[in-house]
């Protein structure tokens, strides 16, 4: 594991190196995207990438938690998470180049 | 939704846009993830979430069917932990 982390910074410069846009609308359209599918995502939609992965929205019910520390009984509310899953491709593609 | 829809709602927001245009950002930043992922790297999207890859040692199976032993090798998982914000909205109401 090379240990780089990559961010918005450098999917907008390979978006800006891919498309013949300007850096600023570059970013602006990965900042786009991203909200497109947390607009989804928010609203219970699932969000199905081919080739890369799903995203969906799971309802968790309510259940008793305990503070590590402490012992203590504390609810933990019912709430929505949100799972991904890869595709095949993606594992395939992660676990060929090593 | 869909990849393709993605790109429709993407194309629709921004008419001045070439269709193939729109095509190749969304394309661009799913290959740009998964290339990261694949040379090890974490891919931090502050307020989205974050993908990482861990290591899955080998390890002795068993086919819950038959239950018989399989020997299963070591591999490289991808792993994503949803941002702050976006978990936040998740549960907005």
């Amino acid at each position: 594991m090379s240990g780089q982390t990559i961010t918005r910074a450098d999917l907008s410069e390979a978006v800006y190196q891919q498309v013949g846009l300007s850096r600023n609308e570059s970013a602006a359209l990965v900042e786009t995207v991203l909200d497109e599918i947390c607009d989804a995502l928010a609203q219970g939609e699932s969000v199905k990438i081919s080739s890369f992965g799903s995203f969906a929205v799971r309802q968790k019910g309510q259940r008793i938690g305990r503070n590590p520390k402490t012992g203590e009984e504390v609810p933990i509310l019912p709430r929505r998470v949100l799972v991904f899953r890869a595709s095949h491709v993606l594992r395939e593609f992660i676990n060929k180049r090593q | 939704m869909t990849k393709s829809e993605l790109i429709l709602r993407l194309a629709e927001a921004n008419p001045h846009l070439f269709h193939r245009d729109v095509e190749r950002i969304v394309t661009t930043i799913f290959d740009e993830i998964s290339e990261a992922l694949a040379r090890g790297d974490r891919v931090e999207l502050r307020g989205f979430g974050a993908f990482s890859v861990k290591q899955r040692d080998a390890r002795t199976g068993r086919n819950p069917r038959t239950g018989e032993s399989v020997a299963v090798i070591d591999k490289i998982v991808p792993f994503f932990k949803t941002g702050k914000l976006l978990r936040e909205r998740l549960n907005a109401d």
